[in-house]
């Protein structure tokens, strides 16, 4: 048995045939595995869905109770049989409930790693290496320049100008889902007590996070704050909302993003952004070439991103590689998308 | 290296004036001596050291990257020194105690003796020890390519801040400092003497003038003023003096105080006497002032060719004397300065150096008149290049800045035409909400028949509350959004009229409309207006012509 014949490509999202299912399907499918709860690889409308308690939580959130037929959730570690393949789901490290998904079938195993990152994380369960014969890899990040560094160097920086502005309101701009929570934690971690105040859109699954036991401390809803209340506060808000009309509820706001994005200078600018914090939930070049190596996977497929240096640096290292042409990730949280090419980071 | 690669990274980012004063001055006071001198250098421009060629950067990283990734890289980064920054390896060094990565100081000084063929090696092992910011930055400096936004005159404002100084005081002893200015730091934090300037040509700080209103005149008297022609040139210090040998030093200086000598050899030797004359750089040709379009062919030339200074003869036109040899005249009124100026100018007797005329005046009607028509109120060929009128009153000191009610510009009526809005931008810092750059354009007749041609752009002129009307109307009568630009409804019957009001207008191959204008300013929102009645190309083709017919 090939590898492809085991998960190949189509245009509904990589398609496991002796499994009968489809892992983050694009579109509405009978049976779908799910790696983690962003908008773009968890969709509404399939029949049954198996994935993580969280993952499926975060779509009831989003979509409703009934966002599928059927549900199932499994654990990390836990190994179950569809059709003639065996599935186990591992963490991904990128989001709360983020797994990688091992299809293993005759002792060939894929390892459908979904996003990932292998920085660490207060929010989410690390990441597991998962030795693979074959390695499907996202490539957001897929090129040299993009090197996301320590976190925590980034919310030292957003901490030195809440000193030096006083005055001033920060509004950094960070996905809803699972950035947030994490600017928020990273904050926590370096000591940072005061109330942080959020956007309306990602109080819901914010308070999610808590309730699955994230300490966030005390956070706020930026609505009904008198605007001089504002001044000397953090404030969180999707990247779209901090260059709109919303803005003007702040006092003289610093506007900073929290991205792998922020790594070049010509996409904070395009945004306006006064204070770039390159904060990322998806592997860097190091973080990616590393796992490539670690899986010991003889066999790489590039997925969304810069695929092509990644690629290439898998044919230099003498790994079969290819891009995977598949359609319709890399614009999770659509709503927030600010610029078509740009994912979530 | 690294603290001054984060100001510079926060600067690159940071939209707003007084914000970037903050940040300067708090990198001042948490920075200890020398690096932040020589920061001070490096803001101002005062760091000479010779630069590093791309070229050289390039074979740097094509030794340590895959060529393919290089390109890749690149194509997505868009610049060189960033793409290189970022992608820099990460190096191996052996051992437990990697070097410290370099301070400021030990960049610059290293980089004034580094010979050419030893600065590949070094530029590498600071580029090991750096991260990514410092890299970055180590790579603009070596390269002389900042390019943040950030004027002298800024960073020593910001300096000022940090002992609450004037930064006029410091213009003033600033030519007489070095990096990285040891003693100023000193002084500034209360720890010295103020550093005396023992520059033999200072720079005084400049004296600037209000714009008047008309409901000004009434409460000003005619007689408290002297009038003058407003030139259309560069507003320029000429300062000669003796140093300790005796020997006369000549310096030209801008407005900011930006030493511009070099600029304008063919002025230095006409500037024999011990003095400091403020004035109107122009250029003459047999004795007529030329329009500031030609004068601009003489501005920021590194290299100044016999040619360039045959076919744009430079020449002062002077209208104040602050310094006459050792005297310091600015605290005399302005009438017996103007005294001063007359017999000092009749001294030196020079052809490129002549004395501004007074326009004599009893009413501000006659002086109105004078403004309107210059030609027969003595400006005579050079009407052309007044620009309006300047009001000085009798007993003003020389004061630095913009002093309330001592010094007045008039200007002639400026153009005005009616332009529809096209298309809208957001603004910068506290205006990146709202939609705050205008395109505008005037009708044409083109083969699909009648169509608005851009003309201008304006991002000022307006009020706050005009600001959040069109702000509202760009929101609410968009078309179609492209990238950051918004095109906004221009039709004969729908849309908006801006009143532009502008300087002036020259030809420009450059634009579609065939003409760029000058200082280009929203003076009214015409809601009244329907585009269809704004105004057509021929009208500025007109204005154009009239232009070259005076």
């Amino acid at each position: 048995m090939r590898p492809h014949d085991i998960l190949l490509p189509v245009a509904a999202g990589l398609c496991c045939k002796p499994g009968g299912f489809h892992i983050d399907p694009v579109r509405p499918v009978e049976r779908a595995v799910i790696t983690h709860g962003h908008s773009d690889h968890a969709r509404p409308g399939h029949g049954a869905v198996l994935a993580t308690q969280e993952t499926l939580d975060m779509m009831r959130l989003r979509y409703g109770d009934n966002f599928a037929r059927s549900t199932q959730a499994i654990r990390y570690g836990e190994e179950i049989r569809l059709g003639d393949v065996k599935v186990k789901f591992h963490p991904a490290g990128h989001v709360l409930g983020s797994a990688q998904i091992a299809v293993s079938c005759n002792g060939l195993c894929i390892v459908a790693s979904g996003d990932y990152k292998d920085a660490t994380d207060p929010t989410c369960t690390p990441f597991e290496v998962v030795p693979c014969d074959v390695f499907i890899t996202e490539a957001t990040f897929g090129l040299p320049v993009f090197r996301h560094g320590d976190a925590a160097d980034e919310v030292k920086k957003l901490l030195a100008s809440v000193t030096l502005f006083p005055e001033r309101a920060h509004l950094v701009g960070a996905y809803s889902l699972g950035k947030a929570q994490r600017v928020i934690a990273l904050l926590r971690e370096q000591g940072y007590d005061a109330p942080i105040y959020l956007h309306g859109a990602m109080e819901e699954i914010t308070h999610y996070y808590q309730s699955r036991g994230v300490a966030l401390g005390e956070l706020r809803p930026v609505k009904g704050v008198k605007k001089a209340d504002l001044a000397g506060t953090i404030a969180l808000a999707p990247p779209q909302a901090t260059s709109d009309i919303w803005t003007r509820r702040f006092p003289d706001p610093v506007t900073a993003f929290a991205s792998g994005w922020m790594r070049v200078r010509a996409r904070a600018r395009q945004r306006g952004i006064e204070l770039p914090l390159v904060i990322s939930d998806h592997a860097d070049w190091d973080g990616l070439t590393a796992t490539i190596a670690a899986t010991g996977a003889g066999e790489v497929w590039v997925t969304h991103g810069q695929e092509d240096a990644l690629v290439h640096w898998c044919k230099s290292r003498g790994l079969a590689a290819r891009p995977l042409d598949l359609v319709g990730y890399g614009d999770e949280e659509e709503s927030e998308a600010v610029a078509a090419d740009e994912a979530e980071g | 290296m690294n603290r001054f690669a984060e100001l510079l990274d926060r600067l690159a980012y940071e939209p707003g004036r007084n914000n970037k004063l903050r940040l300067i001055t708090a990198y001042f006071r948490d920075t200890p001596d020398p690096d932040r001198g020589y920061a001070l250098a490096a803001l101002t421009g005062a760091l000479s050291f010779k630069h590093a060629k791309p070229g050289l950067i390039r074979d740097l990283i094509m030794d340590r990257a895959d060529p393919v990734l290089f390109g890749l890289s690149y194509d997505y980064v868009g610049d060189l020194s960033e793409t290189v920054a970022l992608m820099w390896p990460k190096a191996v060094l052996a051992g437990h105690n990697n070097p410290p990565p370099p301070s400021l100081s030990e960049v610059v000084v290293t980089l004034r003796t580094l010979g050419k063929t030893d600065l590949p090696k070094q530029l590498a092992r600071w580029l090991d020890e750096l991260d990514e910011t410092g890299r970055w930055a180590l790579l603009k400096l070596v390269t002389g390519a900042m390019r943040i936004g950030i004027s002298a005159r800024l960073a020593k404002t910001a300096a000022a801040a940090l002992g609450d100084k004037d930064p006029h005081e410091i213009e003033l002893i600033w030519p007489g400092l070095a990096p990285p200015y040891l003693d100023l730091f000193a002084w500034l934090e209360g720890r010295g003497d103020k550093p005396v300037n023992r520059d033999p040509a200072p720079f005084r700080p400049v004296m600037l003038a209000h714009a008047i209103e008309d409901s000004d005149f009434a409460s000003l008297d005619p007689a408290d003023f002297i009038a003058e022609w407003k030139w259309d040139g560069i507003r320029v210090q000429a300062v000669a003096g003796r140093d300790e040998r005796g020997q006369m030093q000549a310096r030209l200086y801008s407005r900011t105080g930006e030493d511009i000598t070099k600029s304008f050899p063919d002025l230095a030797p006409s500037l024999r006497l011990p003095g400091a004359i403020d004035g109107e750089l122009l250029v003459l040709r047999e004795g007529r002032v030329q329009t500031f379009n030609v004068l601009q062919q003489r501005l920021n030339r590194k290299v100044v060719s016999p040619k360039l200074m045959k076919d744009f003869p430079i020449h002062l036109r002077a209208y104040d004397l602050l310094g006459d040899d050792e005297n310091d005249l600015r605290e005399l009124p302005f009438a017996e300065r103007r005294a001063h100026l007359e017999t000092f100018i009749r001294k030196l007797d020079d052809p490129r150096i002549d004395l501004s005329p007074t326009v004599d005046f009893d009413s501000w009607e006659a002086l109105m008149a004078a403004r309107a028509d210059p030609a027969s109120a003595g400006a005579g060929e050079d009407t052309e290049a007044v620009e309006g009128v300047m009001l000085k009153r009798r007993d003003a000191p020389y004061l630095p800045g913009r002093p309330k009610g001592q010094w007045w510009k008039w200007k002639r009526d400026p153009h005005i035409i009616d332009a529809v809005l096209m298309y809208a931008q957001r603004g910068h810092g506290k205006r990146s909400s709202y939609y705050s750059d205008y395109t505008f354009g005037v009708w044409t007749k083109s083969e699909d028949g009648e169509q608005l041609v851009p003309v201008g752009k304006a991002y000022f002129g307006f009020t706050d509350e005009e600001l959040l009307q069109i702000d509202r109307f760009v929101r609410r009568n968009t078309t179609e959004k492209f990238g950051p630009v918004r095109h906004v409804v221009h039709e004969p019957d729908q849309g908006l009229v801006l009143e532009v009001a502008f300087e002036g207008l020259a030809r420009s191959p450059r634009h579609k409309s065939g003409v760029a204008m000058r200082f280009p300013r929203i003076s009214r929102l015409r809601w009244d207006k329907p585009p269809r009645e704004a105004d057509r190309l021929e009208t500025l083709e007109r204005m154009l012509k009239d232009v070259a017919a005076n």
